[in-house]
């Protein structure tokens, strides 16, 4: 078994201590990575967010790569929720229902700007819930109208991100658990300004 | 053939057909509430007119709560109830307008009342509850005038322009 090292994170101490044919791992190590590597997200698209999220299920963006391509028809059998699209207070019920009806541990991303935060409704919008975690409890949030598939897969990541720093043991003599890692982000969004470099002033100038 | 019609219905109506406008691209006619079954009756019955086919019903509020855009226009607050018909097989169309006050008898909260069309089309059944439900007119005699789009425990009409969004529903925060 390999563990992602890209991120650079401290591997456990029992992780490659012997030579390649040996494997030799944690028990939380292990369920954490057959979690992360088979997150069936449930079939839940609600406007148009979720042709993109198809798209991301089709062999283009190919979710599958993450085994996270087992769209579920039902609730039982998902560990994921992708609330993508605008989600009515007709609906809102509806959505607090489906979640409550996925086994734990489960996990729930708001694509697009409408379950973000109300979006283009959000001022004057009499029927769309502003922001889906007000109805559930939301782990990623994936911004854009729609965004993008690529942009979709990135939420998934900081998803498996989440689930590799889940802990099962409890500290020693003791029954505190001990508290989940919360992964560190994986890139800020910030630039450095090019120094060098004039500022663009005129890029909106009409030339036509 | 606007004229021509709006004299025929006058003929046989007589007051029901309180205005008209001939002139349009679009030319209406207005009934009165009382007549419009009777009138819809008749323009979908008779062989050479035969408006078998109802596009679609609008309801429309006249009022503007900013008082300075209320200055400016010569209407009083009304709403309006729009009919669009069309022949399929004479192929003309025409458009039917209601007006009726904002609220019954004035009095705030009582919804005004139109006949319902929808015995004479079908297509008027959930036409009227959309208009019921976001415009907040009542339509009488309807088989089943229910909220077709907001949930059905909602309050208020959406589309109306006094209308003013709940603070929270059901625990979740409206504004």
């Amino acid at each position: 078994m390999t563990v992602s090292n890209e991120l650079n994170l401290p591997k456990p101490w029992i992780e490659g201590r012997f030579e390649e044919n040996v494997i030799t791992t944690t028990v939380e190590q292990a369920i954490n990575w057959a979690r992360q590597s088979s997150i069936w997200p449930m079939t839940f698209g609600l406007a148009c967010c979720a042709i993109e999220m198809m798209a991301a299920g089709a062999s283009r963006y190919d979710m599958d790569r993450f085994g996270a391509g087992a769209f579920r028809a039902t609730p039982r059998q998902a560990d994921l929720m992708i609330v993508a699209g605008t989600v009515t207070y007709k609906m809102a019920s509806r959505v607090r229902r489906l979640y409550n009806l996925m086994p734990d541990p489960k996990f729930v991303i708001a694509m697009g700007a409408c379950t973000v935060g109300g979006g283009p409704y959000f001022k004057w919008g009499y029927h769309v819930v502003k922001g889906v975690d007000l109805v559930v409890p939301v782990d990623v949030y994936v911004p854009g109208c729609p965004p993008r598939p690529e942009a979709l897969l990135e939420g998934l990541m900081r998803i498996q991100d989440k689930i590799r720093g889940h802990k099962i043991h409890v500290q020693k003599g003791t029954n505190i658990k001990i508290p989940d890692e919360l992964p560190l982000p994986h890139h800020s969004g910030y630039v450095d300004a090019p120094a060098d470099q004039d500022p663009l002033l005129d890029h909106q100038k009409i030339t036509g | 053939m606007a004229q021509d019609l709006l004299s025929r219905l006058k003929g046989k109506f007589g007051d029901s057909i309180t205005g008209a406008n001939t002139e349009n691209m679009d030319p209406w006619i207005e009934v009165a509430p009382e007549a419009i079954v009777e009138v819809s009756k008749y323009l979908s019955t008779e062989p050479d007119l035969k408006f078998d086919m109802l596009n679609c019903i609008s309801g429309v509020d006249y009022l503007h709560t900013d008082e300075k855009k209320a200055k400016k226009v010569d209407w009083e607050p009304h709403t309006q109830v729009v009919y669009h018909l069309s022949s399929i097989s004479n192929k003309h169309t025409l458009v039917l307008k209601v007006i009726l006050p904002r609220w019954k008898d004035g009095k705030e909260g009582q919804l005004p009342e139109v006949p319902s069309v929808a015995g004479v089309w079908r297509t008027a059944d959930w036409h009227e509850r959309e208009v019921y439900d976001l415009n907040g007119i009542f339509f009488t005699g309807h088989p089943n005038l229910r909220r077709i789009l907001c949930p059905e425990d909602w309050v208020g009409h959406p589309l109306r322009k006094d209308y003013e969004q709940p603070l929270e529903y059901h625990g979740i925060r409206g504004r």
